[in-house]
Formats: C-alpha cells, structure tokens, sequence
C-alpha cells in the first residue's frame, strides 16, 4: 500500500449474479489526498457500478478496497456518494435535506451544534443559504444537484464519490458546478472520484483521467493533467489528451 | 425544477391555482346544485305527490324544521358523538392493521403474489354480511361494529399503502443505504413519510366507506348512534325527524371528506 492513499482499489472484479462475463476485472486505484480522478468511459460500460463497489454499496467479487488502509466492509462514513438523481426528500426543506442522515446511529456522533455547523458551513460552501428554508420543489435542477453535494459535504468526507452528478444540467450550470467541484474538494481537503462519460468535463475538472473500457471493462488508458486551473486557458494542451482519449476509446471499440 | 433533472421521481405538476372569482363561480355552481336537488326533493314529496298520501310525510317542509329543532337538542349530538367515535375507532384499527400490511405487500413481490388473490376476494364481501358471525364472536354492543367498520376500512388503506411502497423513488432507499441507515431508520425517515400522501389517500376512500357502513351496522343490537335513531324515528312515526337525521348524516360524511382532503393537502400536497 503506497503511503499517502485515502482510498484505494486494488483488482477489483464485479459480476452480478447470473451475468455471462462480469462487468469489471482487474480494476486498479489509487487515489491520493486532494485529487480529483474521473473515470471516464461509454455509457454502459460499467461506471456506476464501479463506483458502487468502491462506495461499498455493492461488495466486490474479488480485489479489495481500503479506506486509509483498512479493507472497506459496507458503506463508510467518510465516503460520501452523490448520484445524477439528486435524490432529495421532497418532505424537508433544503436544510434539512443537507442535514439528513447525519444523526443516525452508525454515523459518527455529533453534537447538535457540531451539526448545525456542518450543515451552514455546507450550504454555504455550495452558495444556498438563501435558499436553505426552501422545499426540493422550489429549487431549480442545478440548486437541487448543489443540495445534493451540500449533503455529501455536511459528513466532511474524505472522498468524494460522484455519479454522473451534472449530467443532466443546462451547459452553464454544467460549468458552474464544474468550478465548484474542483473548489470544494480544495476546501473541504478531500478527493472525489468523478465518473462521467464527458471528456471534456473529465478533462477541465481532474488531475487523472481514467479510460475504462472493454468487457468486461478495465482501465484501457490513463492520463494525468498536471494543469492549473482554471484549465479553460490550456486548450492546446487538453486537445491533444482528447485526441489520444477518443482515439483509445476508438480502438477499443473497433472489432479486431 | 425540471421535469429533466428528477430523474425517476414523479413529476410534480405545477397546479394553476384559480383566482378567486373562479372560485367563487365554483362555490356558486355546487350551490346550485344543492338547490337543485333540494328543489327536487320538494318536488317529489309536495307536488308530484298525492294529497295525503304517504310521500308527503318526508317532505323538506317539516323536515327541515324538523332539523332545526333536533340540532338545538341533546339527542341528536349523543348519537353523533356515539357513530363518531365508532368511526374514529374502526379507522384506528384499520390504520393499524393496514398500513403494516400494506408495507409487508408493497415491499414484497412474494407477499404480494400470495395476498392479492384473497384480498380481492374478501374486499368484495359487503362488511355487512359478517355482522351475525361478528356478533356471535364479539357478543352485542361496540366490538362487532368497530370490527365491521375495521374490515371495511382496511383494504384501501392496505392497497394504497402497498402502491405507495412501489412508487417510493428508489434513490431515496439508495441514499438510505449509503448513509449506512438502520432498517428503523429507514422506515421512519424515509419509508413512512414517502408513503404519507398515499396513506391518507387511503385513509379518505376509508373514512367515506367506513361512513357509509356505519349506519346500517348501527341497526342491529345497539342503542345509540345514528343508525339507531334512524330506526328510532322510523318507530316512532317521526318521519320528519328521519329525514333530518338522513340530512344530518349527509352533512356530517361531507365535512368528513372536506377534512380529509385538508389533511392531505397540509401534509401530502400534490398527493
């Protein structure tokens, strides 16, 4: 185990019960503080389910994952999982939404300020404190999805797991949540594991792109951006991984 | 929010509400209906009516001063208080049997598969055709009525409990399991509350049911409530008193269903 890993996997394979082949073979991760890897890849091809197992929402058939070093056994507090569906509570407001989970009984105790705390200094981060009364119906899609990283933030998580979580957000707001992402991870001293099947979202936001391909999919290339942010001002740069991305992407798909 | 970004959710649909005017028109037009039918019933018994003849008895003439003298007396609000609260009692017991069985059945395709069938079969049994075996078994009085009007109530509560289960959005159950909830919690914090507007949706068709099998479950062995005074007037000869009390109980179902759909539209809205 490398020092200085939060969450790692190590050949990680996933086969759901009574499926030909499995989904995953051989996955590798190591994921470093602060860092922002997306997992890239075809619609399908087996992301979200990758990003399940490493959430330890669904076990793994064979591999480990370990949070800090220790083997990963069911869901962890300081991994915090945010979907495409904002998935919050139409019967709470936003601060409650944000709240939500944070006193149940598995979850590390806190106390009643200390979660009043987490959940302003979250709503905060996210820019809805205008907003922090109001019910998920009066929110717009981006306000929703910013709800729903506000609730993942208020566990001040260690790693961030992100499904598709903008996908299905106007372009403006796209690149506004985008920014905030890369802001909060800074803030909050996390990482995050972004999957998304947008290279262009993949390349503007991560440090490392991975390329997951193939069936069963395995990482079929893979790229670090040693970039600054923000990363608009390096086109040339992020055109050249893009052409090499799409064309391994292309190769892969190609029958031989 | 957009339609787009709830993903599976339901839709909310954003309701136009009318302004007042048009509620107003809405009021007015219900009234005339009202009327109308007030004027039908006059129509009947005071014009189509031969003179002196039976008919005549139940006209809205002495009805209506009839109700007017019963609403200023004690009588008539015992026996109310007698059905209401064996109403309130009935739907107790059919939310306490109903809505964990209405979650065992919309959390399990098996439960469902193996109750469905008998289900369908004992809703379609009138409640009224177990009154002599629920007085042999629970003896006269309160006990074989509050079961009558328990096992009318139970299935829309059940049937409406299990297809709030079904339509949960299954991301909340997904969040549920990422923060590591217990199954408790979950129940109560997530399960329980999204199946709120279903359950009382269940809970007015049960509470219009339960009202409308009260009254003739209260004509047999019992010495109050509003069946009984119906049967009372009838014994009596007080025929313009009978029709008050058909008014009354009219009345009283209506404001039932009126609060019901206020619940709701507190704690469920969009339901």
């Amino acid at each position: 185990m490398s020092a200085g890993s939060t969450l790692q996997a190590s050949r990680v394979a996933l086969r759901y019960p009574g499926a030909a082949q499995p989904v995953l073979a051989d996955f590798d991760l190591d994921l470093a503080p602060g860092e922002i890897v997306s997992v890239l890849g075809p619609s399908g091809v087996g992301k979200s389910s990758l990003l399940r197992v490493l959430s330890g929402l669904q076990a793994p058939d064979a591999g480990t994952i370990a949070v800090d070093g220790a083997a990963l056994d069911g869901v962890h507090p300081r991994l915090a999982i945010a979907f495409q569906n904002p998935a919050l509570l139409p019967w709470l407001d936003l601060e409650g939404n944000v709240a939500f989970g944070l006193d149940f009984k598995r979850q590390p105790q806190l106390s009643r300020a200390e979660r009043q705390a987490r959940v302003d200094r979250a709503i905060a981060e996210v820019g809805l404190t205008h907003a922090r009364h109001l019910r998920p119906a009066a929110l717009s899609g981006g306000m929703a999805q910013r709800a729903a990283l506000a609730r993942c933030l208020a566990r001040q998580p260690q790693v961030l797991l992100l499904d598709e979580p903008f996908g299905a957000l106007d372009e403006v707001t796209r690149a506004d949540m985008q920014a905030l992402l890369v802001q909060i991870v800074a803030d909050y001293r996390s990482a995050a594991v972004l999957v998304t099947h947008d290279i262009d979202e993949a390349l503007l936001v991560s440090d490392r792109i991975l390329l997951l391909g193939g069936a069963p999919a395995r990482t079929i290339g893979e790229w670090r951006i040693d970039l600054p942010r923000p990363r608009e001002d390096f086109v040339a740069e992020l055109g050249r991984i893009r052409i090499e991305i799409v064309g391994t992407l292309r190769r892969a798909t190609r029958p031989h | 929010m957009s339609v787009a970004d709830q993903g599976r959710a339901p839709a909310r649909m954003r309701v136009v509400t009318p302004g007042f005017g048009g509620r107003l028109a809405h009021a007015g037009l219900g009234l005339a209906g009202l009327a109308l039918l007030l004027a039908l019933w006059w129509a009947a018994t005071d014009l189509l009516a031969a003179e002196g003849s039976f008919a005549r008895r139940f006209s809205p003439g002495d009805a209506l001063p009839a109700l007017a003298a019963l609403v200023t007396g004690p009588d008539l609000w015992t026996h109310v208080a007698v059905s209401l609260k064996r109403v309130l009692v009935g739907l107790g017991l059919a939310l306490l049997a109903g809505v964990p069985l209405g979650l065992l059945i919309g959390a399990s395709r098996l439960a469902e598969a193996a109750a469905t069938p008998a289900f369908q079969f004992l809703r379609m049994i009138s409640p009224l055709s177990w009154m002599p075996i629920a007085v042999l078994v629970f003896g006269v009085g309160d006990a074989p009525i509050y079961f009558l009007l328990a096992f009318a109530a139970v299935w829309p509560i059940v049937l409406n409990t299990a297809a709030g289960v079904r339509q949960l959005n299954p991301h909340w159950l997904l969040l549920s399991k990422s923060l590591a909830a217990t199954g408790w919690e979950t129940l109560t914090r997530v399960i329980l509350p999204g199946i709120l507007g279903h359950v009382l949706t269940g809970l007015r068709l049960a509470i219009g049911i339960s009202w409308i099998v009260l009254v003739p479950c209260e004509m047999l062995g019992v010495q109050a409530g509003l069946g009984y005074f119906i049967l009372d007037t009838r014994d009596r000869l007080a025929y313009e008193q009978l029709m008050a009390v058909i008014l009354v109980i009219g009345v009283i179902g209506y404001l039932l269903d009126t609060g019901a759909r206020a619940v709701i539209h507190r704690f469920a809205p969009g339901s």
